[in-house]
């Protein structure tokens, strides 16, 4: 019950003689027995574009070098292609720690969704039949597989078509979902290495979400979505920028007989890294799309509740734990905590579902308003304060010093930026397999590349080697913070009183004063807010802003958006009471 | 700042034509590109893989400012990849861009050696065959710099050779400069036996051979340095070492012929050293004077602080012209307007014999035309109380040129003419005493005094 299955599907009949099922290949591409040698009449023909058992791959290769047909390699269509980069990109989830359900049950499931949603597989006219003739089986006798058809147009709730037991094989081939002539396929072959790739890149279709490689971190994600997994998306494109999750160049783990040219190279070629709003927005249309039903609740325990995130952030960017409890108590009054808020559900009116991590990362944001205003003033001297009563106090905890984070969290970010730009600059995009256009570029770019790896290989030679350490691991932490680095304080143990103060039973924050990161909202029904103008926000609020959207890769106005969001929940009920300026009491109680 | 982008926007995004003449006329505004760019691609995000390798352009060229040779050659390892841009304009800029920046990484890496070099100059040379020439000739003029000059000259003869399809008849210029260098690394070595020849005994049996060696030698040379030298340009090591062989075989109106040319011909740039070779030439031919000033003339006016001007100085004094003698004091003025020659004595005792012989000869009127444009600076410029104490102390005969030229020019009250007079200076005495009494009758400040 896993991917596999649906992308290969063994050549099982047993023997005409011996009742036996067991095949090999013989050099003419024949399949034998292997236990009474009878060979019979199944071609590698049919292996080509039928069946592609792994254990004879050897075989195969060598039977087709005999027809010299590697040049051209495999017919395979642009979805398979998807599907293969879908494939390593589970692979590599799973060696994240994500349980194997994510690949095996929901990716594969949303996959096969998809393929007949957009008809293109399991469903009765697979759109690619249009184009061609439908007279394609006759002509081939070997072809007499895929009369057992009504197996593709099974429903996807179906059980697997496949015994398990091809599990164990390689997740690379993948059956055809429809078949192919031959006379076509030597049309299309001029423009592209997959069959259909110059139809694909113009087919537009109303209605129907066409694959594209960006599209694959958004199946990507809707799956971990689902699981609940401790995934968020700034993690999940971070992961996919330092190269853990396949992505850029991510064909060139392609078999060897999966061509790729011409039209191919716009379909899988990328040269950008994948962009948070553009990804989120694509998981909407994709999710919707797929038309899935509401997704698991997302609840106080799992890792995307704002209660959560909100902690894991306040460690990372080395703020006081005791901030948890504003963080959880502005969740709480803006409502963004409750499960129908936080829980996608595609098929609901206005599909969309909360950047967690942005959110969460805006509701901290909040919480510094609230307790040092940000208005390059304030902060400063209640940092005083602190500093003052810290002089005095060594042995009582430290009261929290926001000048002091100041420093070493500026410190700290400056580097990691820098570092990140570096690596940015030294990021190698191209391919150890060219893409080229036409059978006449494919000398001019293997020579280019060649060129390129010698002039690397002479250069590695004047870099220091130390320099150049492997890749990082994964990790959803970027900075580290602990009580034993002297350098660098960790605050997370430090203590709120000194911007606090008891008010009977509650706390209240000292400063009594708030301003609006956003003073108007656009009245029409558009999504966006004022625009993030820099040099209108005090230089603490620009650090803020810039630190949090530099950790989850996003602009600094998305942040200024989500941040505004935020206020107009927690002083909604302000506004509409009385249209005193923007102060809240009850935000201030603790 | 922001105000002004709000207001640049306008014109940028209706109409190119205004940015080009808004960073045509030499101003630079760096965010003004990022417009012009997004305008170029229609709004679109620029790729992040153009935007990565032109950060990475940036690093390589920071690390080689820094002269941090080893991250330069880090970047470098990355930047590579332009090789295989996808952007067309960008991958054929891109050979030249690597050439560049690897061949100077390589020429400062400690790591880096000639094999190295020699191996990343062959592979550049075939990447984009339009820079083969240039990185030839590149490649040849660093294995001169490291002293190989067999290597150099084998580079070369291949390039001179390399014939490529339609891109042979553009070759242009550069065939001619290869050739040409080709024709000093000859020259070099003609030079050298020229120096064995005139140290061999005429009647030494080596001679006759190392002459006729000599000989040879310059036959191919001239014909290869021939050719470039009539192309406008700045050819000035051709042509000297051209000359200089033309004149050693006695072709001397050659030589005149090709430094005549470079000097005079309009289609060259205008080059000082032109005229420096063509006077110098014609002082060993011991030419005429009236032609040699007509040379400096124009050196003249293209360089007046030049030390030939002294020479030219000279020749005008002894010219029989009025005018020349007028042009002689102009020229001295005119060599001491400049900074760094205001401690050159020639030039002091020149412009002070000049002066009192000019004013002896009743041409006032020729100092004030030179003296009205200076009065305002040259008094703070030479002949400041500082300066008065700092010359006397480090040249008192200096001093005593500047302090004479002060007075005629200022008057017997200045300060830098007090100064020195109050100086007693038991040697220089008499030479002051008689300085005085020439200022007093000469001195152009009050004239009529004088007389």
């Amino acid at each position: 019950s896993v991917l596999e299955e649906f992308q290969m599907e063994e050549f099982k009949e047993r023997c005409s003689q011996c009742a036996a099922v067991s095949w090999g290949l013989t050099d003419e591409g024949k399949y034998y027995c292997t236990s009474c040698h009878n060979v019979t009449e199944r071609s590698q023909e049919v292996i080509n574009t039928d069946l592609i058992p792994n254990t004879q791959i050897k075989a195969l290769n060598r039977g087709l070098k005999k027809k010299n047909n590697s040049e051209k390699g495999w017919d395979w269509y642009v979805c398979e292609g998807f599907q293969n980069i879908l494939c390593q990109q589970a692979e590599a989830l799973k060696n994240l720690g994500i349980g194997p359900e994510l690949k095996n049950d929901v990716l594969h499931n949303f996959w096969k969704r998809y393929l007949q949603k957009s008809k293109q597989a399991y469903c009765k006219n697979p759109v690619y039949t249009t184009g061609r003739k439908p007279t394609v089986l006759e002509d081939n006798r070997s072809h007499s597989d895929w009369a057992s058809e009504p197996e593709l147009l099974s429903d996807v709730s179906c059980p697997p078509f496949l015994e398990s037991g091809a599990e164990s094989q390689s997740d690379i081939h993948t059956r055809k979902p429809f078949p192919v002539s031959k006379a076509s396929q030597s049309e299309t072959s001029v423009c592209s290495g997959s069959l259909d790739g110059v139809e694909y890149s113009q087919r537009k279709e109303k209605g129907i979400v066409k694959m594209t490689v960006p599209q694959t971190l958004a199946f990507c994600y809707l799956s971990l979505l689902w699981q609940r997994e401790a995934i968020t998306l700034s993690d999940l494109l971070r992961f996919v920028e330092e190269d853990h999750i396949p992505y850029i160049n991510a064909f060139q783990h392609f078999p060897e007989q999966m061509k790729l040219y011409g039209r191919d190279r716009g379909i899988f070629g990328i040269e950008s890294w994948p962009d948070y709003e553009d990804i989120y927005k694509k998981t909407i249309e994709v999710g919707t799309f797929l038309d899935l039903p509401r997704f698991p609740d997302i609840t106080e325990d799992c890792y995307l509740h704002p209660n959560i995130l909100c902690m894991k952030y306040l460690m990372e960017v080395n703020l006081p734990d005791e901030m948890h409890n504003l963080t959880c108590h502005v969740v709480k009054m803006t409502g963004m905590g409750e499960v129908d808020f936080l829980t996608f559900d595609p098929i609901a009116k206005m599909a969309k579902t909360v950047k967690y991590d942005v959110q969460a990362v805006a509701i901290i944001v909040v919480v510094l308003k609230l307790l040092f205003l940000l208005d390059d003033n304030l902060e400063w001297s209640l940092s005083n304060l602190a500093e003052k009563h810290n002089e005095k106090n060594k042995k009582d905890k430290p009261w929290f010093d926001f000048r002091k984070w100041y420093q070493i969290m500026k410190k700290a970010f400056d580097e990691k930026k820098q570092k990140w730009e570096e690596a940015r600059a030294k990021y190698l995009w191209k391919s150890e397999k060219p893409l080229y256009y036409s059978f006449v570029d494919k000398p001019v770019a293997y020579k280019k590349r060649e060129m390129v790896v010698n002039l690397q290989k002479q250069f590695s030679t004047l870099v220091d080697s130390t320099a150049t350490a492997g890749k990082k691991s994964p990790s959803s932490f970027q900075f580290n913070w602990t009580e034993e680095d002297t350098d660098r304080t960790c605050f997370h143990g430090h203590s709120l009183q000194g911007v606090l103060k008891e008010k009977g039973q509650s706390l209240l924050t000292k400063n009594s004063l708030y301003w609006l990161s956003t003073q108007k909202f656009c009245r029409c029904y558009c999504t966006h807010v004022t625009t993030y103008e820099e040099s209108n926000y005090s230089l603490s609020y620009q650090f803020i802003l810039n630190l949090f959207s530099f950790l989850l890769r996003i602009k600094t106005s998305l942040l200024h958006e989500e941040v505004s969001l935020v206020e107009k929940k927690l002083f909604e009920k302000k506004y509409s009471v009385t249209k005193k300026k923007s102060r809240s009491k009850k935000a201030r109680r603790h | 700042m922001s105000d002004f982008s709000e207001e640049l926007k306008g014109p940028v995004t209706d109409d190119e034509v205004e940015t080009s003449v808004l960073t045509g006329a030499g101003m630079h505004f760096p965010w003004l590109q990022t417009y012009v760019e997004t305008v170029a691609i229609g709004g679109k995000r620029k790729k992040d893989f153009a935007q990565t390798t032109s950060a990475c352009l940036s690093f390589v060229q920071e690390a080689l400012l820094k002269h941090q040779w080893q991250q330069a050659a880090e970047y470098m390892y990355s930047y590579f990849q332009t090789l295989e841009d996808s952007d067309s304009y960008k991958r054929q800029a891109a050979p030249e861009i690597i050439w560049k920046l690897g061949s100077e990484i390589l020429f400062y890496h400690p790591k880096s050696n000639v094999e190295t070099f020699n191996t990343f100059a062959d592979r550049m040379k075939n990447v984009g065959v339009m820079n083969y020439l240039k990185i030839s000739l590149q490649h040849a003029l660093y294995l001169l710099h490291h002293g190989m000059l067999k290597d150099a000259k084998r580079n070369l003869s291949e390039a001179e050779t390399w014939r490529h399809g339609e891109n042979t008849s553009s070759r242009g210029i550069l065939i001619n400069l290869i050739q040409a260098y080709k024709g000093l690394l000859q020259y070099y070595t003609w030079s050298k036996k020229k120096m064995e020849l005139s140290k061999l005994d005429k009647d030494d049996y080596a001679y006759n051979a190392v002459a006729q060696d000599v000989f040879n030698h310059s036959w191919k040379t001239s014909a290869n340095i021939s050719a470039l030298i009539k192309i406008p340009g700045v050819w000035d090591p051709f042509v000297k070492s051209y000359v200089e062989m033309l004149e050693f075989y006695g072709d001397r109106d050659g030589a005149q012929e090709v430094l005549t040319n470079y000097a005079y011909d309009e289609k060259f740039p205008s080059n000082p050293n032109a005229h420096i070779y063509l006077y110098n030439f014609l002082k060993r031919q011991k030419a005429p004077r009236s032609k040699m000033i007509s040379v400096l003339k124009i050196l003249y006016q293209i360089v007046p602080s030049h030390k030939l001007m002294l020479e030219f100085h000279t020749l005008l004094r002894k010219s029989e012209k009025e005018e020349h003698h007028k042009l002689g004091l102009e020229v001295l003025f005119g060599v001491l307007d400049f900074a760094g020659c205001t401690k050159n004595i020639t030039a002091w005792k020149y412009l002070a014999k000049c002066l009192k012989k000019t004013l002896m000869g009743n041409h006032l009127a020729w100092v004030q035309d030179e003296w009205n444009s200076r009065k305002n600076w040259w008094p703070n410029f030479h002949f400041s109380y500082f300066w008065a104490k700092s010359d006397w102390k480090e040249d008192t005969a200096l001093a005593c040129e500047k302090a004479f030229v002060a007075g005629l020019l200022l008057g017997k009250g200045c300060r830098y003419f007090r100064y020195i007079l109050k100086q007693d200076h038991q040697i220089l005495g008499k030479k002051i005493k008689r300085m005085k009494r020439s200022v007093k009758k000469y001195s152009i400040v009050n004239p009529r005094l004088s007389y």
